[in-house]
């Protein structure tokens, strides 16, 4: 007889670590969003004092994210399995790996260091809606994800998805950055945007560094699509039913496909593309929460009723 | 001069066969592929949003029954099975001939530049991407700058005073690679479909499958299939066990673990072999996989007519209606005298009393089982020849005799236990309780082949967005040598590589 022992005192040791990390994550969020606007500042010495303000920043964000580590890692020690086996749990431990990505990132291009705000900032929303919409109590396995694969696709899964967030920051600063309304506005704000905007890098580069990131994310996501097949073979009978969350996978791969093809077609790069990356991550948090919660099919794992 | 000519040239006669290449070389652009795949991306949304045919059958009915006329509509726009409408297929069919059409052309001419040596040095190298020139005293330049590109994998010839070189080819190779075994894909996924079959199976504990036609509840072939193909094999359902969590608080009753212990036996005189499946697990015989997709319970009930014969008896698969199992089953008892009747019946594993009086289950395993029943008499429908769901009962014929409002109280059994049936109708008697699995047969030979086309897509993906192609040129001046780099796609590093290389070529001797 198959027994397991699920710890819920320990889930809740977990659940405060999350806490600690989003009041940590906010904290960092807010000194990166001043530190942005000193930069921009007409005052000279703000201007001079945004440097320390920015390493502050950073600093906490490692806290947060260790403190988050810690949360998903004790999250798994409770239910005794990987901690990914409903929504709260995918949401918690994807987010810390988005936050892990980035920060190892920025040992090999510092240039993204700028998007830190908008990572740190999602971070904190995607830990807001797990804890207060997603949180269930910790459960057991069902047989239908006893099985290796779950630790194989979805991880897989959980760093696609990382890549695609962190190409899809670089694309809003891109759009942000070449929007020829924004270019010409008068307006008080914009003139403060451009500013903000002028911090980072040119825009060639932010295209490129995008690009990096969504190839990365595309190989892991045909990977992850080809994982799930070999696993729906095994537990489903069939390698590809057009399941909901099966459509779905095929329609961000397509999208991504179609960003890659715009790449090379002439009049199709830059802005045009930058939005088809966009479309295929908007697709892609459409997949996570609208389809986890609302449509039919069989990757029911939300937990929630 | 030129607007002289104009007239000439104003409307050249195009013809059939000039459209006809103007058509094709539209299709077979990469703008085109673009729009089907966006295309493509966007027909697939509809599959997720209504009911399919294919993955639930049950929610495409009810969709129909609750909204007939909307219902009606998307039917003709075939969005009850977008997946194989003349739309979706349109679209992927064109998406593939735009495929096709795009890279023989391509790996034609990929084969003709694996031949043929790298482009001569450009005259002016500022016009490259990225250049460098290094004032040196140095003679041998080229001959160093040949061997040290050689050494990194770069494919060298040298011309006069300057050397070319190009590496990267396994880039192109891997784009090539890549869309061909997505052609290989779909033809695995065509004929594989065509030849597979998949069957469903209700066993009972104690029952023997036998894989022939008549052996299935239901089985739906692929287009080539032939019913000679089945592999002559059996299998037996020795036991049943599933194993709920009776531990933890916030988990109870949460499935652990099913495990189906079976006996098979490859054709009429095989060796019987002990298998087991679990979810995950598929036992493999020859040419089909069996898979266990479902599981309740199976009371062994035993009636006895107004005069004492056997007009019933066996296990009955019941249907789970909750988490808890509770279980809906219906017995149709055709034989029995004077008037046939049938059973709706509700059995509980763990029964508990509701304040008001009806019964539910509080847990899966069956530490308290109990059965109920309503009784019907009257016509069962079996003799007019319409195949009938064993698991329903069409009482619009019937008149019940006990439970509901009928005024007889329904009747209810514990495991050995035995009752009367209403008006002397005889006995019902709850002999034990067996479990039962569903069972999934199925048969896909194309599903190596997808796999294999699926891992080379994805080999060749890696190879042609990773491998850097780029092209170096070294060209000995007067007072040094220049340097002249140009990469196909992103490529950070041109600079860099350009730095390094200037940097060896000085070292060497």
């Amino acid at each position: 007889m198959k027994s397991i022992v699920l710890n819920q005192g320990l889930a809740n040791v977990s659940l405060i670590f999350i806490y600690a990390a989003m009041a940590i994550y906010t904290i960092s969020f807010v000194s990166f969003a001043l530190h942005l606007a000193r930069r921009v500042s007409d005052n000279k010495k703000l201007r001079e004092a945004a440097g320390p303000l920015e390493k502050f920043a950073m600093t906490m964000m490692i806290i947060a994210a260790v403190s988050h580590g810690i949360g998903v890692v004790l999250r798994g020690i409770a239910a005794s399995r990987v901690p990914w086996a409903n929504m709260y749990e995918f949401s918690i431990t994807g987010s810390f790996v988005i936050v892990v990505i980035f920060l190892a990132a920025l040992f090999f291009v510092l240039d993204i260091r700028i998007i830190a705000v908008m990572v740190s900032g999602f971070a904190l929303l995607v830990l807001g809606a797990a804890t207060s919409w997603f949180i269930v109590d910790v459960k057991s396995l069902m047989p239908a994800l006893q099985s290796y694969w779950l630790v194989i696709h979805v991880v897989v899964a959980i760093l696609a998805t990382a890549f695609f967030n962190i190409a899809a920051a670089i694309s809003v600063a891109y759009l942000l950055k070449t929007s020829p309304r924004l270019k010409q506005s008068k307006a008080k704000f914009a003139k403060t945007a451009r500013r903000i905007l002028a911090l980072f890098t040119e825009e060639a580069k932010l295209e490129k560094l995008a690009y990096r990131f969504n190839i990365i994310g595309f190989i892991l996501w045909t990977f992850t699509l080809i994982a799930g097949a070999i696993w729906a073979e095994r537990a489903w009978h069939r390698y590809w039913g057009w399941d909901t969350k099966e459509v779905w996978t095929f329609i961000i791969w397509t999208i991504y496909a179609g960003y890659l093809h715009a790449n090379a077609t002439r009049g199709w790069s830059g802005r045009r593309s930058a939005w088809l990356a966009l479309i295929g991550f908007a697709a892609v948090l459409f997949n996570f929460t609208i389809v986890n919660l609302f449509f039919k099919g069989l990757h029911v794992y939300s937990g929630l009723k | 001069m030129a607007s002289s000519r104009q007239s000439e040239i104003e409307s050249p006669e195009i013809g059939l066969r000039g459209w006809a290449r103007w058509f094709w070389r539209q299709l077979t652009s990469m703008r085109t592929a673009l729009i089907l795949l966006l295309a493509l991306a966007a027909a697939a949304v509809p599959g997720s949003v209504y009911p399919q045919r294919s993955a639930d059958p049950n929610g495409v009915t009810q969709f129909l029954d609750n909204q007939p006329e909307l219902g009606k509509v998307l039917d003709a726009l075939q969005l009850f099975d977008v997946y194989t409408s003349v739309w979706f297929s349109a679209i992927y069919i064109l998406l593939f001939v735009s495929l096709i059409g795009c890279v023989i052309p391509r790996a034609q001419l990929h084969y003709k530049n694996l031949r043929s040596a790298p482009p001569v040095a450009p005259r002016l190298f500022a016009r490259m991407p990225a250049h460098k020139t290094v004032t040196l005293r140095k003679a041998n330049v080229v001959s160093v700058a040949e061997k040290i590109l050689k050494e990194q994998g770069y494919r060298v010839v040298v011309t006069g005073k300057s050397v070319a070189a190009e590496r990267g080819y396994w880039r192109e190779t891997g784009n090539l690679v890549f869309h061909y075994a997505l052609i290989g894909v779909l033809i695995a996924v065509g004929i594989g479909g065509g030849l597979s079959y998949n069957g469903q199976r209700v066993l009972i504990e104690g029952d023997t499958f036998v894989n022939n036609l008549t052996g299935y509840d239901s089985i739906s072939p692929g287009t080539f299939f032939d019913e000679t193909r089945l592999t002559p094999f059996s299998v037996t359902l020795d036991k049943f066990t599933v194993n709920f969590d009776l531990q933890n608080k916030t988990n109870l009753g949460t499935p652990l673990d099913f495990r189906a212990e079976v006996t098979s036996k490859v054709g009429a005189d095989g060796e019987p072999t002990k298998g087991l499946i679990r979810v995950n697990e598929p036992l493999g015989l020859p040419n089909a996989n069996l898979f266990l997709t479902g599981n309740g319970y199976a009371p062994v009930i035993t009636i006895r007519d107004a005069k004492g014969n056997v007009a019933f008896s066996g296990p009955t698969a019941y249907l789970p209606q909750d988490s808890n199992y509770t279980s809906l089953g219906v017995i149709k008892v055709p034989d029995a005298l004077p008037e046939q009747f049938g059973i709706i019946s509700f059995f509980y594993p763990t029964a508990e009393t509701l304040t008001n009086g009806a019964l539910t289950s509080i847990y899966p395993d069956p530490i308290n089982p109990k059965l109920t029943m309503n009784v019907y008499v009257g016509d069962l429908g079996l003799d007019g020849g319409v195949p009938r769901n064993v698991y329903s009962l069409d009482i619009s014929k019937m008149k019940q005799v006990a439970g509901g409002k009928s005024g007889v109280k329904g009747i209810q059994l514990d495991v050995r236990e035995t009752a009367d049936l209403p008006n002397g109708m005889g006995t019902v008697t709850f002999d034990a309780l067996k479990r039962y699995v569903s069972l999934d047969v199925s048969y896909n030979p194309g599903a190596g082949w997808i796999l294999f086309f699926a891992l080379l897509a994805l080999a060749g993906l890696i190879l042609s967005l990773l491998v850097p192609r780029r092209r170096v040129w070294v060209r000995q001046t007067n007072g040094g040598f220049e340097l002249a780099a140009l990469a196909r796609g992103d490529d950070p590093s041109l600079t860099t590589i350009l730095d390094e290389l200037a940097e060896e070529i000085k070292k060497a001797k």
